[in-house]
């Protein structure tokens, strides 16, 4: 990886952090930040899935992982939150490590490592829910105190900053997979198994690798989750919602590219929120928005927004040669 | 360089393959022929890692790969094509190349520029950029051997690398194999191409239902009764003396 690689995100990243600038409606900056929380978590999906082509459904496992060991290591060990959002992502890592372990070393894939890696976001959200620990079913209520040390902030344009950063540097961490070694090996491993085995390629390696950077990822957005709602509860952290969210924005966006989580994640919520505001209080009118645009990205673009637009501009290029040209 | 010790492969009841031993010799070209079916890509398999034998041992060496995985057989040097290609069909030419030249090469600039390197070589120059699965049959299997060729390997096991291909596309390859050998790598090749097999290997090994029932220089290994038997069935040798001799 070079610096001009990086240069796109450097620029992309400093245009957005204006934004605070201009906006500064609590109700808007909420929906940013939440956006920019769903695109991290989603961020670390495609590192698995769209770079590894190993579709997990799971992810909540690592999401909620992050939002757990973050809000409990503060409110019942008195960790500092920041020293507790850095073990809640390695929490995350370690989880990921895990289960990929346990299903990629019986040689688990497809639908059957959909399923398994859903199951085990089950399990965790019931422990979760029944545990005295975890504070069952009522959850956990990280404690009002607002002070920079304590990673509250007065504005949530301070949150805004510090979600993007974190979609910076993961923007950075994927392009850098996108120009190394490991990155040609993992899709190497998405594209055809036994021939990267052929090549040399130690797959099982190269796929605990990437789960493990994608549940650190997905568990940084569910320490960010946490501190940003200061409440965290089984449903929230280790509910289907934030696995489907975290498999539609890199498909709308554009699997295994460095901007499509973002950019489908902007996408779906954006138009989610538009419609919530011209049809007003039809309940679930954004749901069906998500739905809608899902079909419609898999119906007519296969490689999501980014290769749409990419196919526009060159219309002669095959996709698979245009998606990593 | 490598040796099989009588290897056999059992899938359930079926004997894929029985008893096989060879030797093939550092610098060579051997071959490895026989009919439809007879175990030679299973053959592969054991010396590749894909597979384990049910019986006998695989050196490579000198030493005992028989339990190495795959990827560590491919970093002692040992490269094979897949007879059905196995292309990394959504990427391009040069990024399949460059996988294989990763091997050997960690920065991704060294990757590929070897992999141009070597795509030209076998003749993908002008299909580096694009994609994979855009390639005729002819540039499939030129891929093929240009991925297992990135690896820098000391022995390639190339797998019917010319079949379906035409006699001008065979008549161009044969000479990028030769060059290969002479550049110092060892090469073990299945191949039904008679044409190939006689042009290019100094020893040639011949399968059938599992069995090395013949080998020998490949001038002397068709002429051999057993092994005519293999191909056209039992009887066949006798008949084909009588024709002779009535012609
Ligand atoms: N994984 C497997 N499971 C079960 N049977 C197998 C397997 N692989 C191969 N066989 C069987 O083993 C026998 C030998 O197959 P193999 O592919 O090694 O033959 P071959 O000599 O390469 O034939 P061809 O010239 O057609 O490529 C065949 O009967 C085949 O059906
Ligand atoms: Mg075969």
């Amino acid at each position: 990886m070079t610096f001009r690689d990086i240069v796109p995100i450097l620029v992309l990243i400093s245009l957005l952090a204006f934004v605070p600038v201009f906006v500064t409606a609590n109700t808007v900056l909420n929906f940013l930040v939440f956006t920019l929380i769903i695109a991290l978590a989603a961020q670390g999906w495609n590192i698995l899935g769209g770079f590894g082509g190993q579709f997990s459904f799971g992810h909540a496992a690592f999401f909620g992982t992050g939002a757990y060991v973050a809000a409990l290591l503060q409110v019942r060990l008195g960790f500092n939150p920041w020293v507790a959002f850095a073990i809640g992502a390695v929490a995350g890592a370690a989880v990921g490590w895990m289960i990929g372990y346990l299903s990629f070393r019986s040689g688990l894939r497809g639908s059957y490592f959909a399923l398994v890696t859903l199951a085990f976001a089950e399990v965790l959200r019931i422990l979760a829910n029944a545990a005295a620990f975890t504070g069952g079913a009522a959850g956990v209520l990280i404690k009002l105190d607002v002070r920079p040390e304590n990673f509250q902030f007065e504005s949530r344009a301070a949150f805004f900053w510090i979600a993007l950063a974190l979609v910076g540097a993961t923007l950075v961490l994927t392009r850098w997979i996108e120009r190394s070694r490991f990155g040609a090996q993992l899709v190497a491993v998405r594209e055809n198994e036994a021939a990267a085995k052929a090549l040399g390629v130690d797959t099982l390696r190269v796929k605990l690798g990437a789960i493990t950077l994608s549940g650190a990822v997905t568990a940084a957005a569910g320490c960010l989750y946490a501190q940003y709602f200061l409440y965290v509860d089984a449903n929230i952290a280790y509910g289907t919602w934030i696995s489907v969210e975290a498999i539609l924005a890199p498909i709308v966006g554009g699997l295994g590219t460095v901007f499509g989580p973002l950019v489908g994640a902007v996408a779906l919520h954006g138009l989610g929120e538009i419609t919530k505001l011209a049809a007003g209080s039809v309940p679930g009118i954004d749901l069906m928005v998500f739905g809608g645009l899902l079909v419609v990205a898999v119906a007519f673009a296969p490689d999501g927004i980014l290769g749409l637009l990419r196919r526009l501009r060159r219309p002669v290029q095959t996709s698979g040669a245009a998606r990593h040209a | 360089m490598l040796e099989v010790q009588n290897a056999t492969k059992r899938f359930g009841g079926l004997v894929a393959v029985n008893q096989a031993s060879l030797k093939v010799a550092a610098g060579s070209i051997t071959g490895l022929i026989g009919p439809n079916g007879a175990g030679k890509t299973t053959l592969f398999t054991l010396i590749s890692g894909f597979e384990r034998p049910t019986e006998g041992r695989v050196l490579f060496e000198s030493q005992d790969i028989s339990g190495d995985e795959p990827h560590i057989r491919a970093r002692r040097g040992i490269a094979r094509t897949f007879q059905i290609v196995q292309p990394f069909a959504g990427l391009s030419v040069v990024e399949n190349i460059a996988v294989g030249a990763h091997l050997r090469h960690a920065k991704r600039s060294d990757a590929m520029a070897r992999a141009e390197e070597v795509g030209r070589r076998v003749g993908l120059g002008p299909e580096l950029d694009k994609s994979a699965s855009s390639l005729t049959v002819a540039g499939r299997k030129r891929l093929e051997l240009a991925r297992a060729l990135a690896t820098e390997p000391k022995l390639l096991l190339l797998d019917e690398v010319l079949a379906g291909l035409n006699p001008s596309e065979i008549r161009d390859i044969i000479p990028v194999v030769r060059a290969i050998r002479d550049e110092g790598v060892t090469i073990l090749m299945i191949e039904h191409v008679m044409q190939a097999v006689m042009n290019l290997c100094e020893q040639v090994y011949v399968l059938a239902q599992g069995q090395i029932i013949a080998e020998g220089p490949p001038a002397e290994v068709c002429d051999d009764a057993t092994v005519i038997e293999a191909y056209l069935g039992a009887g066949a040798a006798e008949r084909l003396k009588r024709e002779k001799v009535h012609a």
